[in-house]
């Protein structure tokens, strides 16, 4: 981690007592977001996701594999991140460090417990066969707010990704052999389709320093930012997971206003999510 | 498997409709991140790989700094999704020696002199493979390192040959690499012509090979234009710094 100089500190702490942001973002305004979805043959799914300069791509991979013996009939969905050093002269090569895991884990958390992958419906034999879906996230471009641009690279390979089974036919052919539920399994679904999924919640991440909170923290504003909340709202505006990080604190009107800054965002993102999706 | 696949038909077209001496379509973007210092994107056939330059920096760790002179760490690195079954992340033997080759090639062109104790750090990614992924990457990194302003004697470009069904041909595809006799992946310094990077697998006769090379150089000069003209693309419609 970089010491950002105390000038840098002082000068976006006096912006933000009138009110701006180095980059003239208002404080409850997202940078420009990009997305493209369907961009390698390999994967099954996969996505670009741009946040102003930080910059994220996901690819999903899908493969047979056996369940875990206490969910026998629901299938398995991992996600990794990799801080590449591509993405910052700051980030080393190597087995992942804390920061990739923990970005990887909130990013997993998000798309577990809101259950957005209906994995029950990724069972193919129960006890012995089951769709594994790899989420790998690769940050090519850091200029902060991984989170957000992390989940949202994620979902929006999930939206592009299919079952395939053109790719696996050989395999699952073995398989309907030995289990008539496959057969019936492939009866049903003669070809590839898309991986069932249900509404995304859409995260959004703000920080405070200086007494000042904002949405969408570029890199240079959460090196100086004292406390950081994520929050990610559903379609209803319901909240549907929170982290709190770094050890400065929020009061509770900060806390709902970060919520209220949250569910707004997090309308106009998942538009744009469906839209580059073509839902 | 399909071991009887036929790679090359009676009219000496390849599976891909390709001509033995056609290379596959390549698509090259200059400067496409924001915070590596040079940066490249490229498409060769359904090779999809981006590059990023950092450096000259000290090279850290310490007993890693040569007093005479820069020292070039390369790192080839597949994306977990960008094959058909998921790669586990993190480098293997392969990736490992890939990047040793690729940096040694790359060492050559450098003017590595000028920055004694330092490292200049080249990141290959793979986000999708499908054969030739060291050549389209060596190429992205020579244009990383122009972009990043890296002194350099020349842009170095690679391009793979090889031998499918008896015929020596250029930019092996995916089932001509599976199926196909031999590989040849080149690296030059297209100035020169000087042979940065050279390896080979399979069977060629000495006949063979010398029309392999020579194909393989043809394929890198094609690919240097390509790069060159990228990088002007870029540049010349830049404003003049004064």
């Amino acid at each position: 981690m970089t010491i950002t100089p105390s000038i840098k500190r002082d000068y976006l702490s006096k912006l933000a007592e009138q009110g701006k942001r180095a980059d003239g973002r208002t404080f409850n305004e997202f940078r420009k977001i990009e997305i493209e979805t369907g961009l390698f043959s390999k994967a099954e799914g996969s996505a670009r996701v741009k946040i102003g300069n930080t910059q994220v791509v996901a690819g999903i991979k899908i493969l047979i594999g056996t369940p875990y013996p206490d969910t026998p009939e629901s299938g398995v969905m991992t996600t990794a991140a990799e801080l590449i050093p591509m993405a910052s002269p700051d980030f080393e090569a190597g087995p992942p460090r804390e920061k990739a895991i923990e970005l990887a884990r909130v990013v997993d958390r998000g798309i577990r417990e809101s259950k957005i992958i209906e994995v029950d419906k990724l069972c193919l034999e129960p006890g012995e066969a089951i769709w594994m879906v790899f989420i790998d996230i690769h940050i090519i471009d850091f200029d902060g707010n991984l989170f957000d641009t992390s989940s949202l690279a994620a979902l929006a390979a999930l939206h592009n990704a299919v079952i395939p089974i053109e790719r696996l036919r050989p395999d699952l052919e073995k398989l309907q052999e030995k289990f008539p539920s496959v057969k019936k399994y492939l009866e049903e679904h003669p070809t590839d389709y898309p991986l069932p999924l249900q509404e995304p919640p859409i995260s959004c991440t703000s920080v405070k320093y200086n007494n000042a909170i904002m949405i969408d923290p570029a890199l240079d504003e959460e090196e100086i930012a004292e406390a950081r909340l994520t929050v990610a709202t559903d379609k209803n505006g319901d909240i549907r997971a929170m982290q709190k990080g770094l050890n400065g604190s929020f009061t509770v009107e900060e806390i709902k206003k970060v919520i209220k800054d949250s569910i707004d965002n997090g309308i106009k993102i998942r538009e744009e999510l469906y839209k580059s999706v073509g839902k | 498997m399909e071991s009887d696949i036929k790679l090359i038909d009676d009219n000496g077209k390849r599976l891909d409709g390709r001509a033995p001496d056609e290379l596959r379509k390549i698509k090259i973007e200059v400067g496409v991140l924001h915070r590596a210092e040079g940066s490249c994107y490229l498409e060769w056939g359904e090779n999809k790989v981006m590059a990023a330059v950092y450096g000259p920096r000290e090279a850290l760790p310490r007993h890693t700094q040569n007093p005479l002179r820069a020292i070039v760490n390369a790192r080839y690195n597949m994306a977990a999704f960008s094959v058909d079954d998921r790669k586990r992340p993190g480098p293997d033997r392969r990736s490992r020696e890939i990047s040793k080759v690729i940096s040694e090639a790359l060492e050559k062109v450098i003017l590595l002199e000028k920055f004694p104790r330092a490292s200049i750090d080249v990141n290959i990614e793979v986000l999708n493979a499908e054969a030739g992924t060291r050549c389209a990457g060596l190429t992205a990194a020579g244009v990383a390192l122009a972009d990043a302003g890296i002194p350099l004697k020349d842009i170095p470009v690679a391009c793979a040959a090889g031998k499918i069904d008896g015929h020596v041909v250029l930019d092996l595809g995916k089932e001509e690499d599976n199926f196909g006799d031999a590989d040849l992946p080149v690296a030059i310094s297209p100035r020169t012509n000087e042979i940065l990077l050279l390896q080979m697998d399979g069977h060629l006769t000495v006949e063979e090979f010398d029309k392999a090379l020579e194909m393989a150089i043809n394929g890198c000069h094609i690919a240097s234009d390509i790069q060159k003209k990228a990088i002007m693309d870029k540049y010349q419609s830049a404003p003049e710094v004064k």
